[in-house]
């Protein structure tokens, strides 16, 4: 999706590998499992209750899922607002990671709305519309996964226009030319929609607020979750590359990740300066006794822990990288399962832990993501074919 | 790299101020009050007497199974231990050494309802004469959002079944047919049988229905009839999340009675004064400010990079 001098290929390769039939094996218990709730009803094998009625499908599968979908977001924000051209080769396959986190999001939701059928009506009935921001969030979320796929079409064209008959291809140019002329309009609403339902998906949490435990319930929340999903970005992009560059055997983008890893260190410790301030300032400090607390110094401990590595010596080291990366993952999706799950308190009376077909759902869906992505990184031109240059710092 | 950190601190920053701009002026908010027409229940803990006649009327007269409770098996008896979605209506008990008290639940019909505020499509919306928040099933998509939005845990879903709906007290909305009747004593009476069944049916009078402004003239009266009978000489949801249509009065705290202590802010209103201050008050701006802009700065970026690219290709 860009005239720059990025040229990407499809990795080749047999698909039908063992871990890839792994996958679809976990992938297919989800779907069978799925199946099941959907003949008998989401009591039937959740242990969602009346005082918990969200749980893991949509702290994890969707509030998560979209924050891990964020890698397009973020490296977008940085390759094409703040012009660093150098991050180009990360963007197709962050936008493949994206589509993928978004487009299993979806299915998620499907899952777990209980009346799914009338799911069509939401963006069509504009005249019953509410201020929820739940509705902005379902309305962004679907628009979003929709550019997604127009964002990552070219690999579809390219690919289109490797091909033999000449017609498929005049068709594939002619494509190519028309998404490279509304590129930047279509890259504004790529970045415009994030912003809007990520911050909407903290937003969310304020209308329960009287049940949501004060360390978590703040005005701010919406600027936390935005900040929040653009770190997630930032990690999961280093994540992929890091996996592509291991699995596929492919050239190593470390420098480039150094100088990513960079950013994404700095923004995750003004966010927990910004979230000690916040907590500090308003006189909350008092819970940090409780065990709310220790959830709460957790979710910054493991970021102030990812970000102390990123600004050592060792985010050179893929190694380190990674494992910056992996930390600075957790402690951002500790942020969501907290403000969704465990600061919400519906009363003494009601619990919740997920139950095994649940968690067979989410994992199904995790374990699709990854096969899907690995099918069509082998398949369709994602990953930068030639070696990146390396970074100027 | 000093550049990065600086200006992806300006975009964060500029973000930042645009996405929580509504979050401040938290007045803005325009705090509702209960429609002329609003109807409400009174409940009054020192008069019932826990006989669940209310409970048995309420499945009555909106066709709910029975709950067997934990005689499931036999289903010899309707033994609900809680509201769920065969039961919009429920006597419980409160007892902590020598007090006792009884405690009805059900919808408290709140004045500005976050059930209401969560849903997309108001499938929930309160109704603009009688303010009774009701329940649509044709635009339900079952989210579930409003369950995790009432401050009361009223709205229960029915997990069991495959096709779903949300179960809540609708005032006995149903079996409304003729109009008031104005009485000699000044309160407002209902022809036999189209009122709540819960009312209509108590041999106390511990809950009676009317108009809220009545109930509330009511409550009041008995307050100042029996000064420090009642706790804190307060009528629960005049004032309480906003204000709620069915009112209480009970001779212990409210919130041993599971009726949280909420403050008069309305429960949506830090939640919507942030969504409608990004989105609606000048409706839609900012979104389509922030996308001109973004696309603006890609373009122009993509601009100087051709420039640039084709200076390149000169020299060489």
């Amino acid at each position: 999706m860009s005239s720059h001098a990025v040229v990407h290929a499809p990795v080749g390769g047999r698909i039908m590998t063992r871990p890839f039939m792994v996958l679809l094996a976990i992938a297919a218990v989800g779907a069978i499992t799925a199946a099941y709730r959907f003949a008998n009803g989401i009591g039937s094998l959740s242990n969602l209750s009346n005082g918990y009625p969200w749980g893991v499908w949509i702290a994890i599968d969707v509030v998560i899922g979209t924050a891990i979908g964020c890698g397009g977001y973020a490296v977008g924000l940085l390759a094409y607002v703040l012009n660093k051209g150098k991050y180009h080769p990360l963007v197709r396959p962050a936008v493949l990671t994206s589509l993928l986190g978004y487009g299993l999001a979806v299915i998620a939701v499907v899952i777990d709305l209980g009346r799914y059928w009338a799911l069509w009506k939401v963006p069509l009935f504009v005249w019953r519309w509410s201020h929820s921001p739940q509705l902005e969030v379902a309305l962004c979320v679907a628009a979003y996964t929709l550019v997604l796929l127009i964002e990552l079409s070219p690999a579809l064209f390219e690919k289109l226009r490797m091909g033999v008959r000449s017609r498929v291809k005049s068709f594939a140019e002619g494509a190519l030319r028309i998404l490279e002329k509304n590129f930047f309009w279509l890259l504004a609403l790529g970045l415009l929609l994030p912003t809007m339902h990520q911050s909407s998906l903290g937003t969310m949490v304020l209308l329960p607020g009287p049940k949501v435990h004060p360390l978590w319930f703040t005005p701010w929340l919406p600027l936390l979750f935005l900040v929040n999903c653009i770190i997630m970005g930032f990690a999961v992009v280093t994540l992929e590359a890091s996996f592509s560059a291991a699995v596929f055997r492919r050239p190593r983008e470390t420098a480039m990740l150094s100088s990513l890893s960079l950013v994404a260190a700095w923004v995750a410790l003004g966010w927990v300066v910004f979230r000690l301030a916040e907590v500090t300032l308003t006189g909350k400090l008092g819970y940090l006794g409780s065990g709310y607390g220790i959830a709460f110094l957790a979710e910054l401990a493991v970021l102030v822990a990812g970000s102390a590595i990123l600004l050592s010596g060792r985010r050179a080291q893929s190694v380190w990288q990674v494992r910056a990366a992996i930390l600075l993952l957790l402690g951002t999706a500790l942020h969501r399962i907290n403000a969704y799950l465990v600061a919400f308190r519906p009363g003494s009376h009601f619990s919740y832990f997920p139950a095994v077909p649940e968690l067979l759902i989410t994992f199904g869906i995790f374990a699709a993501e990854i096969a899907i992505y690995v099918a069509v990184v082998k398949t369709f031109p994602i990953l930068s074919g030639a070696m990146p240059s390396p970074a100027k710092t | 790299m000093t550049l990065d950190r600086r200006s992806l601190l300006k975009t964060l920053v500029a973000g930042g101020v645009a996405s929580t701009a509504g979050a401040l002026p938290a007045a803005a908010y325009v705090r509702k009050t209960a429609p002329p027409g609003a109807m409400g229940m009174l409940y009054d803990t020192t008069l019932c007497i826990g006989c669940k006649t209310c409970v048995v009327a309420c499945k009555q007269a909106n066709d709910r199974e029975a709950d067997p409770g934990p005689w499931r098996e036999a289903k010899l008896y309707d033994a609900p231990v809680d509201l769920n979605e065969d039961t919009k209506n429920i006597i419980k008990l409160y007892r902590e050494g020598d007090t006792t008290s009884y405690m009805k639940a059900q919808c408290m019909h709140c004045v500005d309802p976050a059930c209401a505020a969560a849903c997309m499509l108001h499938s929930l919306q309160k109704d603009t004469i009688t303010g009774v928040v009701t329940y649509d099933p044709a635009y339900c998509v079952g989210c579930r959002y409003c369950q995790l939005s009432c401050p009361f845990n009223v709205a229960k879903f029915e997990f069991s079944k495959a096709l779903p709906l949300i179960v809540k007290c609708e005032l006995c909305r149903h079996r409304i047919k003729d109009a008031a009747v104005q009485g000699a004593n000044g309160f407002t009476r209902y022809p036999k049988g189209q009122g709540p069944a819960c009312c209509e049916v108590c041999p106390r009078d511990a809950v009676i229905y009317g108009r809220r402004d009545e109930l509330l003239a009511e409550a009041k009266r008995r307050i100042a009839a029996a000064q420090g009978k009642y706790y804190q000489d307060r009528v629960y949801g005049e004032r309480d999340g906003g204000g709620t249509q069915v009112l209480y009065l009970s001779h212990v705290p409210f919130d041993k009675l599971g009726l949280p202590e909420l403050g008069d802010r309305p429960v949506p209103e830090v939640a919507l004064s942030v969504q409608e201050g990004i989105y609606y008050k000048v409706p839609f701006v900012a979104p389509v400010a922030l996308g001109v802009a973004l696309a603006a700065v890609i373009y122009r970026n993509r601009r100087v990079e051709e420039v640039r690219s084709d200076e390149g290709e000169a020299k060489s």
